[in-house]
């Protein structure tokens, strides 16, 4: 039996340090709290050589100049936890989510995948630098003993079975986290280690501290065991930010974005997984918020409760940054925020990442990834509604269709498709006047004789109809149509009045709508 | 004159030796045709080349359209993802399907400004791995697409040099000049039509529930190629009667005359 346990060392600090990695050679200190009423909470150790101390008053703390003074934010200390989580489950399946900033991992059996103990402890120091997190970790054969050395010993330590007490005996007392009742008393007896403690007999101590002495005593010593309480696997994805400042402008908003994609993306990657669909969801502000909280509470409320959301639903699973970034500019490009950020949230919903293998003998395809991106372009000049592939429905009304999302086929149904072409006669093809043109058509014996339509007139040589449909009459938008298809031989004189469309003679589609009583142009083959 | 070219020559190609390794020699590149799905068409040009722009122009109702969809039928039925850059929103996908188009396979963008139609042809010419590329600016007036500069022409051959895509540009007149690898002329003879009564043939009026479009005739000319000399050929395109007569034989076959 092995456990390893996780620990992130001055947590509140790291997780700042992560979600701004430009602070991580600075002098940083938290402030917790309601102003005026600021408190220093956190520091690090380059703040506190400057002279800062936990509890001072915020506005102290701003009076140095080296030290960058920074609001914690649990919203962003529980995305870190959850990475830390994330970064246990690409190893284990077992985990214990101990407490805020420490994981323990059950390792049993998995030497055998990574090799050795060590090994397993240098991944986990690896991947949780890839989420932004510098913890301390322990190896041990016990839960306890692991998470003592981890909360006391700096870097990766090894503890082989048997010598627990001696690793553990330089620890001070802290590190067993007692009541602070015990550790005034300890203190008071001059016991400053876990060695000091192991030292003093059982009986004795049970006797002055109760059992809560004889835990600590057991503790120390390395002794004490107990089983693991597992944790549960997220099954969502999401990294919080909440901003100081709000934000208008695109661009900074858009390197905020990459940071938090960054970090939703290495939490997915150490899990294995991608992402099928991305929440963005913004807490806004309005510009004249200030100026209404002086004049009205009630108002306030309702401001402050103005969120923007949007979802992008992707077409495979992707776990690129870079490429998500670009598709979440195109999509706050084509639909602004109407209003100032002041908090952005953004969910990933996981998936399974797509695997496939091109095949040698099947036809080159776009990349998904770059094909996204470039169909989100498209659509943000011409529209999302008109790019995309179009899918006939099941009905009989004439140029009815739907767009659905252009996703080629995959190589391998598609290399099951591949046909040969077929030495068939070639399908004459009809091009559409979208909007239909309105036309005035002379008829004899029923049969359309002279057509005339943007000022150009034609006689009809040939045609044939009535080719008569209708359906939906039950609703609101039915029809009812006598088609025609039409050889038009147009007057010269009538061909100079058309325009752009063309009065070209030619074949074209006319038909009567009896719903508008009217003749239209429906399209010409071509 | 002939030995002080051949001095001349050997000259420069001492001083420009270890530099260029042969100056005179013409690069030859491999150029591969796919098929157009009309056999008088690829016997005429050898079909569309790969990696090139291809021009095909007629006026209106010259079986320009017939002519794409038949290779777009091909390249789609051959899993290749296309592309059709519809200029003025004027593309049936239930005409395409009849015409053997898998819509599954093509990216339709429907546009309405020339300008659109060209931004989105440079985004899926730089987003690459199409097989298939149509731009289509048949609807529009040529005297605006004869504005648009030469150098952007270049750059479409540009981009898709060396690629496996097909560029293909459908219009009224031919504006690329020297960037089309290959320039067809299409214009419509006439056109077919099917009667259950002959006599009916001339008059129409009497019973023109009894006609059937069937067709036209399309006659091609090859204004340019880089890899082949053909003049021209004329094929035939038909109606899908599926949704007019049951009883007619789909996708007839017919025997096609040519020059």
């Amino acid at each position: 039996m092995a456990f390893a346990s996780i620990y992130v060392p001055n947590s509140m600090v790291q997780t700042i340090v992560r979600a701004e990695p430009d602070l991580r050679d600075r002098a940083i200190a938290l402030v917790d709290g309601c102003p005026p009423l600021w408190k220093i909470v956190a520091a690090n150790e380059a703040a506190l050589r400057e002279g800062i101390e936990l509890g001072m008053g915020g506005s102290q703390a701003q009076q140095f100049c080296k030290v960058e003074v920074r609001h914690r934010s649990p919203e962003q200390e529980k995305a870190a936890h959850a990475a830390l989580l994330d970064v246990g489950w690409s190893v284990s399946p077992r985990i214990e989510d101990t407490a805020p900033g420490m994981i323990v991992l059950d390792l049993a059996g998995l030497t055998s995948l990574f090799k050795s103990l060590e090994n397993i402890a240098a991944i986990l120091a690896e991947r949780s630098s890839r989420v932004g997190l510098h913890p301390n970790i322990a190896v041990a054969s016990n839960i306890e003993a692991a998470i003592h050395a981890a909360r006391g010993l700096a870097g990766i330590t090894l503890i082989p079975p048997g010598e627990e007490p001696e690793r553990l005996s330089s620890l001070p007392v802290e590190v067993l986290l007692p009541s602070t009742e015990i550790l005034e008393t300890l203190q008071r007896w001059g016991i400053r280690t876990c060695g000091a403690l192991t030292a003093l007999p059982l009986l004795q101590l049970s006797e002055r501290l109760g059992t809560e002495g004889v835990f600590l005593h057991q503790r120390a010593g390395g002794k004490y065991c107990r089983s693991l309480v597992l944790a549960e696997p997220e099954t969502r994805f999401t990294e919080e930010m909440k901003l100081d400042y709000a934000i208008t402008e695109l661009e900074p908003l858009s390197f905020l974005l990459h940071r938090l994609l960054d970090q939703v993306c290495a939490r997915l990657e150490a899990r294995a997984l991608a992402a099928s669909a991305f929440c963005l969801r913004f807490d806004l502000k309005d510009f004249m918020e200030e100026e209404s909280k002086v004049k009205n509470k009630s108002s306030v409320s309702m401001t402050e409760s103005r969120i923007y959301e949007k979802i992008l639903r992707l077409p495979v699973p992707m776990r690129d940054s870079k490429t998500l970034l670009k598709l979440l500019r195109l999509q706050l490009q084509s639909d602004p925020p109407n209003g100032s950020i002041v908090k952005i949230i953004l969910t990933a919903e996981p998936a399974r990442p797509r695997a496939g293998q091109k095949g040698l003998f099947v036809p080159d395809s776009p990349d998904r990834e770059k094909l996204e991106v470039t169909i989100a372009r498209i659509a943000g000049l011409v529209g999302n509604s008109n790019v995309g592939s179009p899918q006939l429905v099941d009905t009989h009304r004439p140029g009815e269709f739907r767009m659905f999302p252009f996703s080629p086929a995959s190589e391998e149904s598609a290399g099951s498709r591949k046909r040969e072409p077929s030495s068939r006669r070639t399908a004459i093809a009809f091009r559409m006047f979208r909007p239909e043109l309105l036309a005035n058509v002379e008829s004899r014996e029923g049969c359309p004789f002279r057509v005339s339509f943007r000022g150009a007139r034609g006689n009809v040589v040939a045609a044939s109809g009535p080719w008569r449909t209708s359906g939906d009459w039950w609703e609101t938008h039915g029809w009812r149509e006598d088609e025609w298809d039409v050889e038009i031989h147009f007057n010269s004189s009538g061909k100079k009045q058309i325009s752009h469309r063309g009065a070209q003679d030619g074949l074209y589609r006319i038909y009567y709508d009896w719903m508008r009583r009217s003749w239209f142009v429906r399209g010409r083959y071509d | 004159m002939p030995a002080n070219l051949a001095a001349l020559r050997a000259q420069v190609e001492l001083a420009l030796a270890g530099r260029v390794p042969a100056p005179f020699t013409i690069r030859e590149h491999q150029v591969e045709n796919v098929p157009t799905g009309i056999s008088e068409v690829d016997a005429l040009a050898g079909g569309l080349p790969r990696g090139a722009l291809t021009e095909i122009f007629g006026p209106p109702c010259s079986g320009r359209t017939s002519l794409l969809f038949s290779a777009l039928s091909v390249r789609t039925m051959n899993a290749e993802a296309c592309a059709l850059i519809d200029g003025c929103d004027a593309f049936d996908p239930h005409s395409a399907e009849a015409g053997g188009i898998d819509l599954k396979q093509l990216l339709w963008v429907r546009c309405r400004t020339m300008e659109q139609s060209f931004r989105a042809t440079d985004f899926l010419l730089q987003a690459g791995g199409f097989g298939f590329i149509a731009l289509d600016l048949s609807d529009i007036p040529r005297e605006l697409v004869h504005r648009v500069p030469l150098d952007t022409w270049f750059r479409f051959r540009r981009a898709v040099e060396g690629t496996p895509t097909i560029l293909l540009v459908l219009e009224q007149e031919p504006h690329a000049k020297t960037c089309a690898s290959l320039v067809l002329r299409v214009n419509a003879e006439r056109s077919r039509w099917k009667t259950t009564n002959p006599a009916d043939v001339a008059d129409f009026y009497r019973n023109p529930f009894s006609r059937l479009l069937d067709g036209s005739e399309v006659h091609v000319e090859m204004i340019r190629s880089r890899s082949h000399w053909g003049t021209k050929t004329d094929f035939q395109n038909g109606r899908d009667p599926r949704m007019r007569d049951s009883s007619m034989k789909i996708f007839e076959t017919k025997e096609i005359f040519g020059f």
